[in-house]
């Protein structure tokens, strides 16, 4: 079965998407190295990424923001890989469908619902806003794409695997660890990745129920570009792209395993 | 012998159908047995229930004695080799083969792998993973899994379907020699006769989720009890309400003399390159096969015949 | 296996149930409430949350967040298809070009919105250049408008229209299209007789995954719109914190909630629940 080549006018097409695509963030990169602050170019200069790297709050900020990436994404990869393994057994449609919900539900809702949930709990327990209560948002909206990967990771596996193991001897739990979860690991590795990505990524919800002494990175971001344009934010534009950009081809190799 | 594997009444009943109906059988030990039958029989589920992957809604299952029907696969010294094998993809050939032996406590692991490793004749590929060796070799490699651990009976779900045509006759001989050297109970479950009839000492035929006979391949296929189990095992002619094997039934432009013959009249003739099946048509309207020796007399279409054949070739059913 | 499972389903619905449907629920009590008199809630229990929501200036931000969604969508389907097409005909480096499509997307939404901001201002990129070269003499006013918003919309989530549908072009059967050219159709025909109906799943896929986060959108139309482009998730945002009107923040989030959930059941098939 020979599969239909694409016509020069797609090929011309794809380019101009691609450009489309990508261009937006090389203009922001190259300009990242501009000696100056406006547009118009001055000269090549790392100046704007010392000054990235030397500023007291764009560090900490980064370092909240890769703690609390780390401890969530390390919660909801356990969580939602075995939460995909037990769906993957046997269906739970409520289960799903909350899961589903959660993936559908607009970002600026969950952050609101967090929110209102967190003040309302704080009538009971002595306690703030901080990162405790970012990790926590950060896992709820993550398990779901967790959930997503490693079932999709799971489709891949033959059932009959789990059974053989069953029959050689191995109980469930054995069958497991022994025969599914090394087939699945690329997959359980993807969906961390892809947690932490999430998780470091997001605005919406953290600025909404982070507290005062936890600032993230992507908060730190939307203030300075609130006030207009700053190249530093193009140093750090540039640093995370690269940053994610490894991450994701990581991911992407190990899903094709 | 005593009996290795007893099944009492077994069934398996789904709200829409009856996957299997009361299937009663018993497994001598040391023997090869085969379960027969066209695809949704129901000797897959019954394979699964011995194997533990289903539940009996009724009846009971006993290994060697002692009622196995509620435990679960790891609980039961039977093991299953599957149809596609399911050999770990992540794991080497040895790693597979050692695999059930690991769940156990003891040692030797590997001596012992490679001991059933030189039974299959796989030794040498030890270290490859399931995706670099052939059907064949994976095959192999899943009965070997299987064998190491020494099961009570051993079942093996439809393992030649899998493979190409021109290695079933190879591979058929090697699973029955490797039976006969490990002395281990068969369970094979088939919906190819050839396969039943040369591989076992018994065999049980299965239809619509009932057992209908089982018997040694020579009762199955002289002495089938019902007319599913004749037609089933291989061709037959019904004329008036009797049963004849197409290889039974004889047919010459001469009539016999000693025997009674009914006149026919040839329709065609197929050169099948062994023998020649000739297709005939008795007076009223009934189609008749008979398979002649190709270095007999040739038939052409239209040719006035007679046909025949011995009374003790007849199939007759209870 | 039935415990295992328990176990293994356990942490996540605990999870779900707490911070996710818990949350959820306070949010719709409070729907009831009544604004207090310093932000915060009181008594008594009324609807009238969301009988202000009838009122034009929000019926006009919910319109706007929906025609701008629509065309964004719109405008994904009619960029993204062609490039779904490319991809899945572009052979042995298909991995390739998928990656090409994903990569942006993954780094930093914030980022990419902040691009354009970067781009698209007074003194950005776009109008130094026509300057520069003459077309215009003084810059164009680019950003803080509908369309800013709808451009950034478009960037963001281009990828969700152009994965599913690929996801679809891929397992198009090309005897298909060989019929169909056998049969005498002209590329074109092949085209829109056969490949876009039985794209029909991937669209619809397409769909709900850019049409949907964009009528809830708030980071875009906040740093594209400037104040001027309000969508219904600057309003929600609003009522939480500079507006501390809780009740009617809490109505407008479920009105959108409600919204969402009507478009999935009408658009998404149940089969689109098999994406978990």
């Amino acid at each position: 079965m020979t599969v239909k080549r694409a016509s020069p006018a797609l090929a011309v097409y794809a380019l101009c998407a691609y450009a489309f695509l990508h261009l937006p963030l090389l203009i922001l990169a190259v300009f990242s190295f501009n000696q100056s602050r406006f547009t118009v170019w001055q000269g090549f200069s790392f100046n704007w990424y010392a000054a990235a790297l030397k500023d007291a709050q764009l560090l900490e900020s980064t370092a909240n923001s890769l703690i609390i990436a780390v401890v969530a994404t390390v919660i909801s990869t356990v969580f939602g890989t075995l939460c995909a393994y037990g769906l993957w057994k046997r269906n739970s449609r409520p289960l799903a469908t909350s899961l589903y919900l959660n993936l559908v539900t607009p970002e600026i809702v969950t952050g609101i619902s967090l929110l209102a949930f967190y003040q309302w709990l704080f009538r009971f327990l002595r306690v703030q806003l901080g990162m405790h209560t970012v990790i926590l948002a950060h896992v709820a909206f993550s398990i779901a794409y967790v959930v997503i990967v490693v079932m999709a990771r799971l489709r891949t596996v033959d059932a009959r695997l789990e059974e053989a193991a069953l029959d050689l001897g191995a109980n469930e739990w054995q069958a497991f660890r022994f025969v599914t979860l090394p087939a699945i690991l690329p997959g359980v590795i993807a969906a961390a990745l892809l947690a932490f990505t999430v998780s470091f990524d997001d605005y919406v919800i953290t600025s909404l129920v982070a507290g005062v002494n936890s600032e993230t990175l992507p908060m730190v971001i939307y203030a300075i570009a609130r006030r207009g344009v700053n190249p530093v934010v193009n140093a750090i534009s540039a640093l995370i792209f690269v940053g994610f950009g490894c991450l994701i081809l990581i991911s992407q190799r190990l899903q094709s395993t | 012998m005593e009996r290795v594997l007893e099944l009492r009444g077994v069934s398996k009943h789904y709200p829409s159908h009856h996957a299997v109906n009361g299937v009663s059988l018993n497994l001598a030990h040391g023997e090869f047995f085969s379960l027969l039958g066209p695809s949704g029989c129901g000797k897959t589920t019954t394979l699964r229930m011995i194997a533990g992957f289903e539940q009996p809604t009724a009846g009971q299952i006993l290994l060697n004695g002692a009622d196995i029907t509620y435990c679960k696969p790891y609980e039961r010294n039977v093991s299953t080799v599957f149809q596609n094998y399911a050999l770990f993809p992540h794991l080497t050939v040895q790693q597979n083969v050692e695999f059930g032996l690991r769940r156990r406590s003891g040692n030797h692991y590997a001596q012992r792998a490679m001991e059933a490793l030189d039974l299959v004749q796989l030794a040498g590929k030890q270290s490859r993973r399931p995706s670099e060796i052939s059907g064949g070799e994976r095959q192999r490699v899943a009965l070997a899994r299987s064998l190491v651990l020494a099961p009570d009976v051993l079942l093996l779900d439809e393992p030649l379907s899998a493979l190409d045509p021109n290695l079933r006759k190879q591979v058929r001989a090697e699973l029955k020699a490797i039976q006969r050297r490990v002395g281990i109970t068969f369970l094979f479950v088939t919906h190819d006769q050839e396969e039943a009839l040369s591989l076992s000492d018994r065999l049980g035929v299965m239809s619509a989720g009932e057992l209908q006979q089982v018997g040694t391949p020579e009762e199955i296929y002289l002495r089938p009890r019902t007319r599913f189990v004749a037609g089933f095992l291989g061709g037959v002619n019904w004329i008036d309400g009797v049963g004849v094997r197409p290889e039974a039934t004889r047919i010459a432009k001469e009539p016999p003399g000693e025997r009674p013959a009914r006149p026919a009249t040839v329709v065609q003739s197929t050169f099948l390159g062994n023998c020649i099946h000739v297709e005939a048509r008795l007076p009223n309207e009934q189609p008749v096969l008979a398979e002649v020796s190709r270095l007999g007399e040739g038939f052409r279409a239209g040719d006035p015949v007679y046909v025949w054949w011995e009374p003790a070739d007849e199939l007759v059913f209870q | 296996m039935n415990r295992l499972r328990a176990w293994f389903l356990a942490p996540t619905w605990t999870v779900m149930a707490t911070l996710f449907l818990a949350p959820l629920a306070i949010i719709l009590s409070y729907s009831f409430l009544t604004r207090g008199a310093y932000g915060g809630l009181s008594s008594p229990w009324t609807p009238d949350s969301y009988q202000r929501l009838v009122d034009p200036i929000y019926l006009g931000i919910l319109w706007r967040s929906f025609w701008i969604a629509g065309l964004s969508t719109v405008i994904c389907l009619l960029l993204g298809f062609p490039l779904a097409l490319f991809i899945s005909r572009s052979g042995p480096r298909k991995n390739l070009y998928l990656s090409l499509v994903i990569l942006p997307f993954w780094t930093s939404f914030l980022i990419r919105t902040y691009a354009w901001m970067f781009l698209l201002r007074d003194t950005g990129l776009v109008n130094t250049f026509l300057q520069k070269i003459g077309i215009i003499h003084s810059p164009l006013s680019l950003l803080y408008n509908d369309g800013a918003v709808i451009l950034g919309l478009v960037y963001g989530y281009l990828p969700f229209m152009v994965l599913p549908l690929y996801a679809t072009l891929e397992r198009l059967d090309q005897n298909l299209l060989e019929a169909a050219a056998d049969l005498g159709a002209k590329p074109w025909v092949a085209l829109t007789r056969v490949i876009l109906p039985l794209c029909e799943p991937g669209i619809r896929a397409g769909t709900i995954l850019v049409f949907i986060p964009c009528l809830g959108a708030y980071l875009t139309p906040d740093l594209l719109g400037g104040g001027k482009s309000v969508m219904i998730g600057n309003l929600i945002q609003n009522q939480f914190t500079t507006a501390r009107d809780w009740p009617f923040g809490s109505a407008v989030s479920l009105t959108l909630m409600a919204i969402v959930m009507l478009l999935l059941m009408s658009l998404a098939r149940r089969d689109a629940e098999d994406l978990l």
